[in-house]
């Protein structure tokens, strides 16, 4: 009996039989000898022409080739740096793959431990890595704004399809991010309340990361959030000019 | 405290036994998902007065690292019981039985685990007693196994565990304290539950040939109705983490074809205003 054995996005568990017949199983599913699909994760089942894929709620960051990634400098050793990119795995960066040539011989001059950077995951598999690289536009040392952390599972969701869900918060906060496939959000924002505003909307993405309709909820929220601001920020300034308007009639 | 005494019988004339169950009747068990903050997967077991916590942390880096497995990640059980977990205290040194049902508990969730997926990696289990009262390896594997799902942690399935023993002359599911003390015999078992694999089998006691395959047979049965339990426990933690307003009718509106995740598409970075600096 071939078929599909669970509704659109319905959360399944470890074990659980999600399709039998010509359908083909991917990331957090397993397949038996049988032919028979089943789930190897708690999390949202998906049906993608006649692939099966579970796409997890929890988990820590696992590198993939071809992922911007955001991290900490936290050894130098030689020629290559270390850098903590969260999850089981240590990752390196050549320098030759951050610095134009020539470069110095102590590379502690261009980053050193605890800065920060962006970067690319150029190689990773069993036996080796994962390396970085930071050739490229996009990929540099951040020096401003501030790290915020979220579970690396939650990711997709905060970039949303084709980047519908970040590009909305941007726009709408006027503020500088990166999303970091590992879990880290770098975010620069030109003053304190927007970057808070900013940082609660993360967090709501992350809490309500498998409900539908979010990116309307998050919309709606922030107009909200944004015009409380600029209504305080407005009643401060007319404070101020009653007030200067006080000291010049003085 | 006064010193126990054995009951005049582990099973009354009426054919119940000391707590008023039935032979194959297990005692009531609350699961409970995700009750640890920080731990990256957490799982709580209440099955009568026994109530243990699992944690979950990792896949993460090793340490010692000559422990490493260059093939796979390392399961690092710690099966714990708190000092006041019995009624007499328990010495707070580990002791050989805590060792030993450490190396059980692991060797029960191997096998359900995809553990070639993070090799180099550890992945700690540390299972915690807080009351003990009896058949406290069998739930710490029930719990962990959640804590690991929780955790998200790739596994073929749950693992449920459960006791089945004798006490005068019969055989009886899920063993009270009692039971395990002053009956004639314990056989702990653990399975996946779609196949019937046994994760874990242990004996002590006498049990004749028929009656231990007859053991069996209720031990499986009574884990497959844990596993339920195990399952439902866990559906039940994320469908509450979902908030109000997203109710299913919504979601049929959306279609699939609007689900913002799209994994393939997604691009993780965003255009800045300044250019590169090197």
């Amino acid at each position: 009996m071939a078929g599909i054995f669970f509704q659109k996005r319905e959360i399944v568990v470890p074990g659980q039989l999600l399709a039998e017949g010509r359908y083909r199983a991917t990331t957090g599913t397993y397949s038996e000898a049988d032919g028979k699909i089943y789930s190897a994760l708690v999390g949202l089942a998906e049906l993608r022409g006649n692939t099966v894929k579970v796409v997890p709620l929890e988990g820590v960051y696992i590198p993939r080739e071809g992922d911007f990634v955001i991290g900490t400098i936290t050894q130098v050793a030689g020629n290559n740096w270390k850098v903590d990119i969260g999850g089981p795995y240590e990752a390196s960066l050549h320098a030759n793959n951050a610095l134009r040539r020539p470069y110095d011989e102590d590379i502690s001059h261009y980053m050193d431990i605890g800065d920060v950077i962006s970067a690319e995951v150029i190689t990773f598999d069993r036996n080796s890595g994962p390396f970085l690289s930071m050739k490229g536009r996009g990929f540099r040392k951040l020096t401003e704004g501030m790290i915020l952390e979220v579970s690396p599972a939650k990711i997709p969701r905060i970039i949303g399809r084709r980047g519908s869900m970040i590009n909305m918060i941007k726009d709408l906060l006027h503020i500088q991010t990166a999303v970091g496939q590992n879990g880290r959000i770098w975010i620069r924002a030109p003053d304190i309340p927007t970057q808070r505003l900013a940082v609660k909307a993360f967090k709501m993405i992350e809490e309500q990361a498998h409900t539908s309709k979010l990116t309307d909820r998050i919309n709606v929220m922030l107009q909200e959030e944004t015009v409380k601001l600029k209504g305080s920020q407005g009643a401060r300034v007319a404070n101020e000019t009653i007030d200067s308007e006080k000291e010049d009639s003085n | 405290m006064s010193p126990e005494t054995r009951p005049d019988f582990l099973i009354t004339p009426e054919g119940l036994r000391l707590d008023g169950r039935r032979f194959d009747e297990l005692r009531p068990i609350e699961l409970q998902c995700g009750v640890l903050k920080t731990a990256d997967g957490s799982a709580s077991i209440r099955q009568g007065k026994t109530y243990i916590l699992a944690a979950v942390y990792g896949p993460r880096e090793l340490h010692p690292r000559h422990l490493t497995l260059g093939d796979r990640a390392f399961l690092r059980c710690v099966y714990r019981m708190a000092t006041f977990s019995v009624p007499d205290r328990k010495k707070a040194a580990p002791s050989r039985r805590e060792r030993e049902i450490s190396m059980v508990v692991a060797n029960a969730l191997e096998p359900a685990l995809f553990l070639e997926e993070f090799p180099k990696t550890v992945i700690d289990v540390f299972i915690q007693v807080i009351q003990a009262d009896g058949g406290t390896r069998c739930a710490s594997i029930t719990a962990a196994s959640l804590a690991l799902a929780d955790a998200g942690i790739p596994m073929r399935s749950l693992v449920p565990a459960v006791a089945v023993g004798k006490a005068d002359g019969k055989l009886i599911v899920d063993l009270g304290d009692e039971e395990d003390k002053y009956g004639q015999g314990d056989v702990p078992i653990a399975i996946l539950p779609r196949t019937e694999e046994l994760t874990l089998l242990q004996q002590d006691g006498y049990f004749t040939r028929e009656e231990f395959l007859e053991a069996m047979q209720m031990g499986i049965n009574a884990c497959k109705y844990i596993h339920e339990l195990q399952k439902d426990a866990l559906k039940r933690a994320y469908a509450k983490r979902a908030p109000e307003g997203s109710d299913e009718e919504e979601e049929e509106d959306e279609g699939g074809s609007e689900y913002e995740d799209n994994l393939e598409a997604d691009i993780g970075e965003s255009d800045y205003d300044e250019e590169d600096e090197r």
